[in-house]
């Protein structure tokens, strides 16, 4: 009964415990109840993943309505795997979130906090397992809503700003897709995923069709923050809590990314999106802007919050990059980063959060010497800083390596120094950290900081770690994205 | 006549335009928010008027009628419609903190304040 309902249950768990959490009185108690949450989410994920694995796609009928008219979720390789990506992300900042909003949020306000951070699991969670149009725009809707409420509750006043021009933002992008997903229907009179796939191809060739891809496009680029599209991020990042940075970074983008995965090859399917539309043409060049742009700016800014926050525009870059490939490797390496990327910006986010626990800020004159006071928590720091450059051993190496391969086997040699040369701009605005923290020695006057407490140090230990090892061992993480790929390009392994 | 005869679109796209110019062109955050209303007022009308059938009536089973709307578009819109009124409350929730926290609701100003 259980196991049947656990696509419903995905969903439902994190939905139902969001109200009970904001009713709950203590902050404490609330806690206890998302990290419980959370890694119940996490388990139900992997069980679906293993069940895809050995059972092929899930087909799920919500409340029994047969699809096309009840609403059908539909899990394969990629939404098992994006699904272990968000709850593991969950899983891990969850139990950091109590002493990562100690100082910045007051105790009365932090039930509701958590409730607003199990929504914000909910509509990604969502995002990421329905098979029906209109539905995914719901999800975006709560996952967005929490989000918005969430980056409010940062301890600096321009978080509210930064909030409210992410409400602007992200309810245009929303909208654009409602406008997107409306002219589909209109086309082929159905919401199914399935069904539009099926729909499709036989009104393709008209100007309704032709503008709810851009629509579609336009919005889910609003919402992955892609190049140019990308001004709400820097600045929600930067001033949200610790630990809601950790986990947007981590989770927020890579549904968007999942979302256009899923609208470009299985909606659309990659012969209309990459041959009738130019969507190749245009997803390229901004990746690769958004690439050296972000990168780039990233160097020269003093907060390494925002810095992270300027790599993470450079970081979609590379995975949208992979997405306009339109080849098996490139979406293995979209696939792949979506994973490594969340690991190491969860690391560096959290290991951010015990910085600015510890000292109150988390600018580079602050870090001087953090090295000798917070030594595992910046190792963690450098070891994520090192996947995200892409040193070999590192997980970011083998998503860049695939990058690169999807690059060459494209005979867009260009295309390749590109991604080349913006690891050694990551290089350089990592290693003006790594300098700071390690060969300065402590203003006089700073505040004592001792290490991160344990709640925060093993979440970031994790993450870092797993960084590492799905370097090493990559055959987990790149064997699921070829099956991923292969479905999503329709040819069968 | 034909471009006439698609005028609920020509209503929604306007609608669309005002609604965007608004949240662009305006520095005050609750005409911002007010703007981005009406532009997703737009988006719920192009939705209700594609479900419209010509002579159909309310899609209520009854004696004597066959013809009937797709109630369907209505009713993703009423999902829709209460996206909206949240997103409406979080916004104008935020500027009740923005206000409480700068004295001010104009973009301009508010900008201006955090360089200082």
């Amino acid at each position: 009964m259980i196991a049947s309902n656990l696509p419903a249950l995905q969903v439902v768990v994190p939905l139902i415990s969001a109200p009970i959490c904001a009713m709950l009185g203590r902050g404490r108690t609330a806690w206890v109840l998302t990290v419980a949450v959370s890694w119940t989410a996490l388990a139900i994920a992997i069980a679906l993943l293993i069940r895809v694995e050995t059972g092929g796609v899930i087909d799920y009928e919500m409340g029994g309505w047969a699809a096309p008219w009840g609403i059908a979720y539909r899990i394969d390789y990629l939404n098992a795997f994006v699904l272990v990506i968000v709850a593991g992300i969950g899983a891990m900042v969850a139990p950091a979130a109590l002493q990562g909003i100690a100082t910045e949020i007051a105790p009365e306000r932090q039930p509701r906090f958590f409730a607003a951070m199990l929504l914000a699991l909910t509509g990604l969670l969502g995002i990421t397992i329905t098979g029906d149009a209109f539905n995914l725009y719901v999800f975006l809707e709560i996952a967005s809503l929490a989000s918005y409420a969430l980056v409010a509750q940062g301890p600096d006043r321009r978080a509210l700003m930064a909030a409210f021009q992410y409400l602007i933002l992200g309810t245009i992008g929303a909208t654009f897709i409602l406008i997107g997903v409306g002219l589909l229907y209109m086309m082929t009179g159905t919401l199914n995923m399935a069904d539009l796939a099926a729909r499709l191809p036989a009104v393709a060739e008209t100007r309704t069709i032709y503008a709810a891809f851009a629509f579609i496009i336009v919005g889910t680029g609003l919402k992955l923050a892609l190049f140019p599209l990308h001004m709400w991020l820097p600045n929600a990042y930067a001033y949200a809590p610790g630990v809601v940075s950790a986990f947007m970074a981590a989770t927020g983008t890579k549904v968007g990314v999942y979302m256009l995965a899923r609208f470009v090859y299985t909606v659309f399917g990659a012969p209309f999106a990459f041959d009738t539309m130019p969507l190749g043409q245009i997803l390229m060049p901004f990746a690769l802007l958004g690439i050296v742009v972000g990168s780039l700016v990233a160097i020269f800014q003093d907060d390494i919050k925002r810095m992270l926050a300027y790599s993470s525009v450079a970081q979609i870059g590379y995975m949208a990059l992979g997405i306009s490939f339109a080849s098996e490797t490139g979406l293995i390496a979209t696939i792949v980063h979506l994973f490594n990327h969340a690991l190491m910006k969860g690391a560096l986010f959290l290991a951010l959060a015990a910085v600015s626990l510890r000292l109150g800020k988390t600018d580079l004159t602050a870090m001087r010497g953090l090295g000798r006071r917070m030594p595992l928590t910046m190792a963690a720091f450098v070891a994520a800083g090192l996947s995200l450059i892409g040193v070999p051993l590192t997980a970011g190496f083998v998503s860049k390596w695939y990058l690169v391969k999807a690059a060459i086997e494209a005979g867009l040699w260009p295309v390749a120094v590109v991604i080349l040369g913006a690891s050694l701009l990551a290089m350089i605005y990592v290693w003006r950290v790594v300098e700071v923290a390690y060969f300065r020695a402590p203003a006089a006057n700073a505040p004592a900081a001792v290490e991160a407490p344990t709640t925060m140090l093993i979440p970031i230990l994790i993450l870092a770690g797993g960084g590492i090892y799905f370097g090493i061992d990559t055959e987990v993480t790149v064997g699921i994205a070829r099956a991923a790929a292969m479905a999503l390009l329709g040819t069968s392994p | 006549m034909a471009a006439l005869g698609h005028f609920n679109y020509w209503v929604a796209i306007g609608l669309m335009m005002i609604g965007l110019y608004l949240v662009i062109a305006r520095g005050n955050l609750v005409k911002k928010l007010v703007g981005l209303n009406i532009f997703q007022t737009a988006v719920f009308l192009l939705y209700i008027s594609m479900g419209k059938v010509i002579g159909g009536t309310a899609p209520i089973f009854a004696e004597g009628f066959t013809l009937y709307t797709n109630p369907l578009p209505s009713v993703l819109i009423l999902t829709a419609i209460v996206v909206s009124v949240a997103t409406t409350a979080v916004g104008l929730a935020i500027i009740v903190r923005i206000r409480e926290a700068y004295d001010s609701i104009e973009e301009d100003d508010i900008l201006r304040r955090d360089e200082e």
